[in-house]
């Protein structure tokens, strides 16, 4: 087993996604089952340590685990002692103290993933559910997923991919972009330069302030979501005329290019980044997004614990 | 009564150059400078194959008193100086509460006198360092203090620091400024540019520490007061004060070794013993930082030696508190990172009688019989590895943990007493 953390989509690697949407497969159809369940990770203890709120990835995870017969906990930092001033690192080394293998860590700070994998024993698994404005890998696996099986050409290589809004804070557009590239997509960011990371010196895109030009030529159409507090940071006007330049209206929706699916990582701001009855168009694959989420998870916990079960 | 010290076999370094020489020290001066001395009373302090120079000045030290003293006090803090060959720390005044009054002044100083360097007080331009109304600086003044910063923070509003400079004038003394601008730098938490960008840290950008260097030239040009520009770090920064000491502007600056050892590229892991303010910045703004203190455009080599506890920089990178330790690496990098091996009148420049001409302090440029014996022996050859456990700070957030450097100070000898003695404090 090559890999300990899922903190990135670069750690796992283009070979890495391959096999983790490979395993996607088979947890598709054990999902499918009547009883969804199998034993590949029984004994095993996965943490959720969620340091921001967010029930949908949070259950997404742990339904997962316990489809793979892990055990789950779940550190609620609401209810903790965190609030009571502990530290990061304290109430990582006392969950570890329990006799853990994996932690999934949600935090609103980017890098903090890093910095627990850097303080935990060596074989605790360390996987990103989301960090500050870094990466949400899971996310993007999930993503790219979809596309394979949504997108009539069954594969990323070679589709056109937008995404459309709130690039600069958004760890989703982070993880889309190495992980969609990776595996041959043309990525457009579209965005006002103000939504944009300050420097994209590096990244394998195409940038463009301008959806209508891009939308007749796209097979993906990725919307992200945007946040009211935006506006007080100057970095829109209004909602209304962000919706105008670069809302996914009902017009727009219709000069997309044929076969174009429509894509959302959640939670939708219905009427702002895409008029609701686009969000509802059969070519929208937003619910197979949160649908493929689980088995994804199941893939990636497999991945990551399933070599040490054997090992062991 | 002080024993006598010899510092015997040294090559003996000052503006004149060097030169191989013994040196007496008598009643904490020196009272001999000739080679192959004979001093059958004195203390020997073996210099062989070192330089003997005149003790460093720290422009920019944090010792955390009062207020923060889980952090540094001022004992640790200038054992930490002594042993980087520092017989002299400027304290900064961004302490709990503020240096913003003669009663703070005395307590830092009193503090001081007993510490193993030379304590200089720092009072703040305004009053709690708020940026809003002017600190009794003619008050400060009267009790030796000799430069002005509200460090930590910029002075934001252009008609005060106008004031301040303006007041400031006929107390013969310096304003120096930590130049940020805070709307522009807001949030940032590293430099902004390609790393951050991929990080997905929020960054500041250079033009955040450009724009107020660019107001201060200004406030220089219309003021006629000095004004000292701590820790620059930006090609940017470095080009506008050389363009101003070239038009005859009363401007002096530092730079830290860190900003130019060490770049954005190192926070990558995520790790907070590298977030510092001003952030660590690109390749080619640390080369523009060597250049301007190779070419004399930079002033002095400073450390803003920052010591936070071990808990506070296990916080998330955005959440920890910026700063890094400095006082015991200073020299060692300086003289690596600078190439300065064959230059030892440029290293003792940087770190010793620049910033005590910019403090105000008597000359020490002239290694001569009778000044005070504030002296420092650096063995430029040997080799060490830095281990954040040995230092000698309360703190331990050093960015240099496990980094080799060569280069180290031997001895430091305070008013004649030898504070440090093969690479120990003595007390």
């Amino acid at each position: 087993m090559s890999t300990t953390h899922l903190r990135s989509i670069a750690e796992l690697g283009r070979e890495g996604i391959v096999e983790v949407l490979r395993v996607t497969d088979s947890m598709v159809e054990v999902s499918g089952r009547e009883i969804p369940k199998v034993p590949a990770l029984r004994g095993r203890t996965v943490v959720s340590l969620f340091y921001e709120d967010s029930t949908r990835t949070r259950l997404s995870f742990e339904t997962a685990a316990k489809r793979l017969s892990a055990d789950t906990m779940t550190f609620s930092v609401g209810s903790s002692s965190v609030k009571k001033g502990e530290s990061l690192r304290d109430t990582v080394l006392t969950i570890e103290a329990m006799g853990i293998d994996a932690v999934v860590v949600r935090h609103s700070s980017s890098g903090v993933p890093w910095q627990l994998s850097q303080w935990l024993r060596p074989g605790v698994s360390v996987i990103n559910a989301g960090d500050g404005w870094h990466e949400h890998p899971t996310q993007a696996l999930l993503d790219a997923y979809t596309i394979s099986k949504e997108h009539k050409a069954g594969t990323l290589e070679g589709l056109r991919v937008a995404i459309v809004g709130d690039i600069k804070h958004s760890r989703v557009a982070r993880s889309d972009v190495a992980c969609f590239t990776m595996l041959g997509a043309e990525v457009t960011l579209v965005a006002p330069p103000t939504l944009l990371p300050p420097s994209l010196e590096g990244w394998p895109v195409r940038v463009s302030h301008d959806l209508d030009e891009v939308l007749h030529d796209l097979d993906v159409c990725y919307l992200l979501r945007m946040q009211n507090e935006r506006m007080s940071e100057a970095l829109v006007p209004s909602m209304r005329e962000y919706t105008s330049l670069y809302g996914l209206t009902a017009r727009r929706a219709d000069r997309l290019g044929e076969g174009c699916i429509v894509m959302h990582p959640g939670p939708m701001n219905r009427g702002v980044e895409i008029a609701p009855e686009v969000a509802d168009l059969p070519n929208a694959v937003i619910t197979q997004q949160v649908a493929n989420g689980v088995a994804v998870r199941m893939a990636v916990l497999f991945h990551l614990l399933a070599g040490e079960v054997a090992d062991a | 009564m002080l024993e006598e010290l010899l510092l015997r076999g040294g090559i003996v370094v000052d503006r004149d150059g060097t030169r191989a020489a013994d040196v007496l020290v008598r009643d904490g001066a020196v009272a001999a400078i000739e080679p192959d001395m004979s001093a059958p009373n004195a203390r020997i302090l073996e210099c062989d194959g070192c330089w003997i120079g005149p003790g460093f000045v720290d422009l920019h030290s944090h010792l955390r008193q009062p207020g923060q003293e889980e952090a540094e006090t001022i004992e640790t803090g200038s054992r930490a100086g002594a042993l980087g060959g520092y017989t002299t720390l400027l304290a900064m005044p961004n302490t709990t509460p503020a240096i913003d009054s003669a009663a703070v002044v005395r307590e830092v100083q009193a503090l001081g006198a007993s510490a193993l360097c030379a304590i200089e007080v720092a009072g703040a331009i305004t009053v709690g360092r708020q940026g809003d109304r002017l600190a009794p600086m003619a008050e400060m003044a009267a009790l030796g203090v000799r430069l002005f910063t509200d460090d930590g923070s910029g002075i934001q509003d252009n008609r005060l620091m106008r004031r301040a400079l303006e007041y400031a004038g006929p107390l013969g003394v310096t304003l120096a400024q930590h130049c940020e601008d805070e709307a522009l730098a807001a949030g940032g938490s590293m430099h902004e540019g390609e790393v951050s960008s991929r990080l997905g840290i929020p960054g500041q950008p250079a033009e955040a520490e450009e724009l107020m260097v660019m107001r201060d030239i200004a406030l220089a040009r219309l003021t006629g007061s000095p004004v000292h520009f701590q820790h620059l770090s930006t090609a940017g920064s470095v080009a506008m004060v050389r363009a101003a000491k070239a038009a005859g502007l009363p401007i002096t600056c530092e730079a830290t070794t860190h900003h130019f050892t060490l770049t954005d590229a190192c926070c990558e892991g995520y790790d907070p013993h590298f977030k510092v303010n001003p952030p660590l910045r690109p390749a080619d703004d640390v080369a523009a930082v060597k250049k301007g203190l190779q070419d004399g455009t930079i002033d002095a080599v400073a450390t803003d030696h920052a010591p936070h506890t071990p808990d506070t920089k296990e916080l998330p990178f955005d959440q920890a508190p910026p700063g890094m330790l400095g006082l015991e690496t200073a020299m060692a990098l300086t003289l690596g990172e600078l190439d300065l091996v064959g230059d030892p009148v440029k290293l003792f420049a940087l770190l010793s009688w620049n910033p005590a001409a910019i403090l105000g302090l008597p000359r020490r440029d002239r290694l001569g019989v009778g000044m005070r014996a504030d002296l420092c022996v650096v063995d430029p050859t040997v080799g060490w590895i830095v281990d954040p456990r040995k230092l000698a700070s309360r703190s331990r957030n050093t960015p240099y943990a496990g980094r080799r450097l060569t280069g180290r100070v031997r001895h430091t000898v305070l008013r004649g007493e030898p504070v440090v003695v093969d690479a120990a404090a003595t007390r």
